[in-house]
């Protein structure tokens, strides 16, 4: 046979190339441009890797980049099993059902910036009623002088905001279970942690792929809620690295250097959540694996 | 073991789901529970099983009172429709599942799970996980789940339904082989009168919640008590045409007449209802008493290798199961042959009044 050659299909992706286009590679490649030039009013000089290799070297950007790291991670230990436990608990159906639906799903719809106000106020020693409570009780919290405090807010803060999100992910999950699998596990005696080990969680791998992805993405970007929160301090405690990269960029007017640390933040995130992806996926078939042991 | 049901009833939000139901499964049976959708046969596996209590009535297992024990506390093992398997594990796991919550030592786990993989024809799976499995052989792996642990009543919830016909012929003759070994009560649902007559065993057939009829299947099928069970044991259902008998001949509706033969004469005139399987209606005379019927067509539906032959006159309709593929247009002429020595004759009521004596073939 042939090979039929076609090219009208060009035609049917071009829509598609175009919105890819101006979506996501016009934009990236004018970074790019900025990363590998210096840019001076009309003149430019190219560079090369020079940018790259300066803000490798910037301790300021490295520190904030462990800070991210400690903080991301920090908020995916606490809101996936939190998230799932929640989900557990929510009712299966009723009103009761759509009750603590809604709501858990009220912290996601509060704007990012509305949720740093609301917490700078609700964590404010004088008129906050946490900062006020904590401080009754003996404890002298305060989130601008106290690093810790900062922090210890910080990932409470996020937690509120976004452990919904996972809770409701695997809330969906749950509920895609067929009853049919609880009666099996009911008629064949499985403990409450066996059906959970080895039904709901097989079952809600996928939905936690997501959940872990979406979270991990969305907190190493973290910036309006803590910048509202704290502004980064005490000192730069809690400067992340979107901070740390928009006050290069539009406080200091380091365009190159900023571009090419977005970049590699771009990179990184990318990288960071392949990493997760593939580990999530084997750590699926080595447990399977490994119970099978026996076999 | 034996599993005896004392008029239990279930009622869900004043809705009647199971009506007063009485039914005694000998040790060692095989039992469908034959009926169409919500006809409550899950309702009853989930009652035998202790999923749910019964409103009201009493279930004894091997003369133990067992009303409202938790299916916890309870030996028996169920398949469903869907394939249920633990979706991490391997089809071994699967398999030892129930005996290792059992705590049985390790060598006669795997000689049990050994053995009834290979009852099932899935030895050579063993190390797979369930999805990556044809449906055909996810069921399997369920059934050697429910067969591994020596359940004193295992329930099948309609387990052929998601699978292809093929399969299915494969899989009935195969539970027919394994059941006649075991001493164990099994139950199985389905909704296709074929299939419990290809099962065998005894056959509950059930309506709306209540059991119409329960016996040995061949009884059941051939001596019904009355239209309704006749109607849900036969596929397409039987033909019902009301008639008249006098003193000497058979009247349906006025036109059709025909002599009193042998087998209706104990009938005491008066008005009846009668029925003729569809598959004892042919285009062909099989007997030489057998009623010559100019009909006209109105729809020839071919299902696979048959037909289903749908007919009227003036004054009734009747459906023909033939085999091999018939074309016919709509409306077009023909003749059909109707026979008088197989008809079932039902007083006003439903209730059989006559079960034809010279029974062919199903």
């Amino acid at each position: 046979m042939n090979k039929v050659e076609n090219n009208k299909a060009w035609f049917l992706v071009l829509p598609m190339l175009l919105l890819v286009a101006f979506s996501a590679i016009i934009p990236l490649m004018t970074v790019v441009n900025y990363s590998v030039q210096d840019i001076l009013g009309r003149s430019a000089f190219f560079v090369g890797s020079e940018w790259f290799v300066q803000t490798l070297n910037d301790s300021r950007l490295q520190s904030a980049l462990m800070r991210q790291f400690a903080f991301s991670f920090t908020i995916l230990a606490i809101q996936v099993p939190l998230g799932i436990a929640i989900a557990l608990l929510m009712p299966k159906k009723g009103w009761q059902a759509s009750a603590v639906l809604i709501l858990i799903t009220l912290p996601l719809l509060v704007p990012w910036n509305v949720v740093g106000s609301m917490w700078q106020i609700f964590t404010r020693g004088d008129i906050g009623l946490m900062g006020y409570g904590i401080r009754q009780l003996g404890y002298p919290y305060n989130i601008t002088r106290n690093a810790s405090d900062a922090w210890i807010t910080i990932i409470i803060m996020d937690v509120w905001h976004w452990t919904p999100l996972i809770a409701l992910l695997c809330y969906s999950g749950l509920r895609a279970i067929p009853e049919a699998y609880y009666q099996a596990a009911q008629i064949d005696r499985a403990s409450k942690w066996a059906v959970f080990r080895y039904i709901q969680l097989p079952k809600l791998t996928n939905v936690l792929v997501i959940g872990v992805l979406l979270r991990f993405m969305h907190s190493f970007m973290i910036y309006a809620e803590p910048f509202v929160l704290t502004g980064g301090g005490p000192g730069s405690s809690t400067t992340f690295l979107s901070q740390t990269l928009a006050t290069m960029a539009i406080g200091q007017q380091d365009l190159g250097p900023s571009a090419a640390f977005s970049i590699i933040y771009f990179l990184i995130i990318l990288a960071v959540s392949y990493v997760f992806y593939v580990t999530i996926m084997n750590m699926q078939k080595d447990k399977a694996d490994n119970i099978s042991g026996g076999a | 073991m034996s599993l005896i049901l004392e008029n239990v009833s279930k009622s869900v939000d004043g809705q009647d789901w199971i009506r007063d139901i009485n039914m005694t499964l000998e040790p060692g049976s095989f039992n469908v529970l034959l009926g169409r959708t919500l006809a409550g046969k899950t309702t009853l596996m989930r009652l035998m099983a202790g999923l749910e209590k019964p409103t009201s009535g009493r279930v004894i297992m091997n003369g133990v009172d067992v009303t409202g024990v938790p299916v916890r506390k309870r030996n028996l093992s169920m398949v469903y429709q869907q394939f249920i398997n633990y979706p991490a594990l391997t089809v071994y796991e699967n398999i030892a599942s129930p005996l290792r919550l059992a705590k049985l030592p390790a060598t006669v786990i795997d000689e049990r799970v050994r053995d009834t993989a290979a009852m099932l024809h899935i030895e050579h799976l063993l190390k797979r996980h369930p999805l990556e499995l044809s449906g055909g052989q996810q069921q399997r792996t369920a059934m050697a789940r429910a067969l591994v642990k020596d359940a004193d009543l295992i329930l099948f919830d309609e387990p052929l339904v998601n699978l292809d016909y093929k399969l299915r012929e494969e899989f009935r003759e195969e539970l027919r082989e394994l059941f006649k070994t075991k001493n164990c009560i099994a139950v199985y649902a389905t909704t296709e009168p074929n299939e419990a007559l290809a099962l065998g065993g005894h056959t509950a057939v059930m309506h709306e919640g209540r059991l119409l009829q329960y016996g040995r299947t061949p009884e059941v099928y051939h001596q019904p008590k009355d239209i309704l069970t006749a109607e849900m044991f036969s596929e397409p259902p039987i033909n019902v045409v009301p008639g008249l008998v006098t003193e000497s001949e058979v009247t349906f509706d006025e036109t059709v007449h025909f002599k009193l033969n042998a087998d209706l004469k104990s009938l005491t005139p008066g008005r009846y209802k009668f029925g003729v399987r569809a598959s004892h209606i042919g285009l062909v005379p099989h007997a030489d008493d057998d009623l010559e019927l100019p009909v006209n067509v109105d729809l020839a539906e071919i299902s696979g290798s048959e037909t289903f032959l749908h007919v009227r006159n003036d004054h009734f309709r009747l459906v023909l199961h033939l085999s091999g593929v018939h074309e016919y247009g709509v409306d077009e002429k023909i003749k059909i042959y109707f026979p008088t020595h197989k008809i079932y004759a039902f007083d006003m009521g439903g209730a059989v009044v006559h079960v034809p004596s010279r029974m062919g073939g199903a």
